[in-house]
């Protein structure tokens, strides 16, 4: 089976009078259907990981494939095809346009791929957030939500073009237990329900230890990858 | 409505004190260019317009095109002769009324013959020379707007008396003389008489007022002391701006030097291109100066919405996308300071032509302003142009944005 992400000796170090290596040596796959949790000390890297990952930034050193395709040689506006098609980003702040409606951020992305109109872009939007339990405020802007329900909201968006993977880096770093659960539980039912694939860093080990794979990295380093005691033991 | 467009849209409503403020520079800039343009070329067209009036369009005079040649020279073939005096030329348009008739056949306007001669104007002891016109009455009508500068008497009164003249108001005032007054002339040819002032007109120009009479075409022949001279031809176009071509024509055809109006005023017209290439880089400035309030709120758009500029790039749009969004602002507030600033330009330039004047070197006391289409759609399109230039250096720098390197300086 092809990988939906893949890391080929991914390094990246960034240029400066003391240059500073932020990943180095990554090599991992990412399958379909996983559920992945990245750990790690904070300043090991586990952010620089997941922007490499998803293109967001690109390696000094190897590459990331993508459905099983190069990307190092794509042109910029190619990985921003890709991202815009292929993955979804959550990050620890919502990341939100503030002018726009919740309703109209989750469809922005639907209409910058195009496709779809913008009556049936914003349906779409709408039955996004209601099933993220967010029906009664499609109308409003994201400073008018809680920080739980914004970030539902910027799960939401993730989900706009319906890629098969979504990378969240802390989602629920800035959000009290309540709102850690609802918005964990809504990535988990992506996996086991919606056949998704989920890649989240955390420092929650918690959480990390309710995922299925754990990826631990130590200054920039995989310092060890491997299934978490759930997956084994549902196997 | 499309994404980038409603983006674009939003960004800029949100902020309607900083866009109201870009867009009333831009109003005052396209709105003032407007109105120093009317100003510009009204007083142009005003000043020509008087010019044109004023002068005879065309004026065929007894000069010929080419030297006359030397008998000699018809005679015999040689490469070049020398020690030859110029035969003495009788002055004067050759058979001057079959040339009218026959230029009259074709000639889109009016024909005048008329006498240029100089005279030393003697008055209550005073001497002065004077430029005397002799014209024909009837037909100077259709040529010139002596008629209608008329103040006291008209044209017609020349036949009042045998020698009769029309002086002009400024001379007249100069020397005290008054209608019915006589005064006596002597021309170059030697030739004294008696005249008397039968009106007087006032034409608006100093030289014409201060030294200028008119006089029958009769009188004029025998202050020349030749019977039956006409040694100038005036022309009355339908068209003015036809001149040069109808002139050219005239030339061909009649042998004789024929001078439009734009020939003999070559200098000033000039003058005037020299006034249109100030005014239209004053014009430009002042719309340059008002894309500079573009700039700054396009500026400060990007430098507020970093953010949502990475947030936007991290969700996969385009650089393209990201530039169009913000020069479409430009291109916003550019059409929006155009629209408005063609209602300023229209009051302002109202209002200056409704401004009265009262001034003693004029006769006009309202600023001539032109309102043309084109002045307002070329300001639009330099207000535009310099918007989008304006807008599309902040949008381009916003469009290379690293997102990443926004993300991480974000948690
Ligand atoms: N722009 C930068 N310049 C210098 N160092 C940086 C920059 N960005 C990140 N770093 C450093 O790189 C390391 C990895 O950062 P990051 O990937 O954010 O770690 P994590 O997400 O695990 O906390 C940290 O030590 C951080 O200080
Ligand atoms: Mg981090």
């Amino acid at each position: 089976m092809t990988p939906l992400i893949e890391a080929r000796n991914v390094t990246k170090i960034l240029a400066g009078t003391v240059p500073v290596t932020l990943v180095k040596d990554i090599n991992l796959a990412i399958m379909p259907r996983e559920f992945v949790a990245i750990t790690g000390p904070s300043g090991s890297g586990k952010s620089s990981l997941l922007y490499l990952l998803g293109l967001l930034d690109l390696p000094t050193i190897g590459d990331v494939l993508i459905d099983g395709r190069s990307t190092n040689v794509m042109l910029e506006d190619e990985r921003a095809e890709v991202r815009l098609s292929r993955i979804g980003f959550v990050f620890q702040f919502h990341f939100l346009l503030p002018e726009f409606s919740i309703t109209e951020n989750v469809a922005l992305p639907m209409r910058a791929l195009g496709g779809l109109s913008a009556r049936a872009a914003a349906s779409r939007a709408e039955e996004l957030l209601s099933s993220f339990g967010l029906s009664d405020h499609l109308r409003k802007t994201p400073d008018q939500l809680s920080g739980g329900q914004r970030q539902r909201v910027a799960v939401a968006r993730a989900l706009a073009n319906d890629p098969p993977v979504i990378l969240a880096d802390e989602p629920t770093g800035s959000l009290d237990t309540l709102a850690t659960s609802q918005v964990f539980d809504i990535l988990r039912d992506l996996v086991t329900r919606g056949g998704k694939t989920v890649v989240a860093v955390t420092h929650d080990l918690n959480l990390a230890a309710r995922m299925h794979r754990r990826i631990h990295v130590v200054d920039g380093r995989i310092a060890s990858d491997e299934a978490t005691a759930l997956a084994a033991n549902a196997q | 409505m499309n994404l980038i467009l409603s983006i674009a849209w939003t960004h800029v409503t949100h902020r309607a004190r900083q866009t109201l403020v870009a867009i009333a520079g831009v109003m005052m800039g396209v709105g003032f260019s407007i109105m120093m343009a009317a100003m510009m070329e009204g007083s142009q067209d005003d000043f020509i317009k008087t010019l044109v009036d004023a002068l005879p369009h065309i004026s065929v005079t007894d000069e010929l095109r080419e030297p006359t040649r030397q008998p000699a020279e018809i005679v015999y073939q040689a490469a070049e002769f020398h020690g030859l005096t110029p035969e003495a030329r009788r002055p004067g348009i050759k058979n001057p009324m079959a040339i009218i008739a026959s230029l009259q056949s074709w000639v889109p306007g009016a024909l005048t013959p008329s006498v240029q001669s100089k005279a030393v104007l003697r008055f209550a002891g005073r001497n002065l020379t004077l430029s005397i016109v002799g014209i024909d009455p009837r037909t100077e009508v259709g040529v010139s707007n002596l008629a209608t500068h008329m103040r006291q008497g008209t044209l017609v009164s020349l036949y009042r008396a045998s020698n009769a003249i029309l002086l002009g108001d400024r001379l007249a005032t100069k020397i005290g003389a008054r209608v019915n007054s006589n005064v006596t002339l002597t021309s170059a040819q030697g030739a004294v008489m008696t005249a008397r002032v039968v009106g007087m007109f006032h034409s608006g120009f100093r030289v014409t007022d201060e030294t200028t009479g008119y006089v029958l075409l009769k009188t004029a022949q025998i202050l020349e002391m030749q019977t039956g001279i006409v040694n100038e031809i005036r022309v009355r176009a339908r068209d003015p701006m036809n001149a040069r071509l109808i002139s050219e024509r005239i030339g061909e055809q009649t042998g004789y030097k024929s001078i439009s109006w734009q020939e003999a005023q070559e200098d000033l017209l000039s003058t005037i291109t020299l006034r249109n290439v100030l005014m239209y880089t004053i014009v430009g400035a002042i719309l340059l100066v008002a894309s500079f309030g573009t700039y700054n709120i396009i500026s400060t758009i990007t430098h507020e919405k970093i953010r949502d500029i990475a947030i936007l790039k991290s969700l996969g749009f385009r650089n393209q996308a990201i530039r169009s969004i913000f020069i479409i602002e430009a291109g916003l507030v550019g059409l929006a300071g155009a629209l408005l600033g063609w209602l300023l330009g229209y009051l302002l330039t109202w209002g200056v032509a409704s401004l009265e004047f009262k001034t003693p070197f004029s006769d006009y006391n309202h600023l001539p302003v032109l309102y043309t289409m084109k002045h307002y759609l070329l300001a639009t399109a330099v207000a535009l142009a310099s918007s989008l230039i304006a807008g599309y250096f902040p949008a381009h720098a916003a469009a290379r944005l690293h997102p990443v390197d926004i993300i991480r300086g974000a948690t």
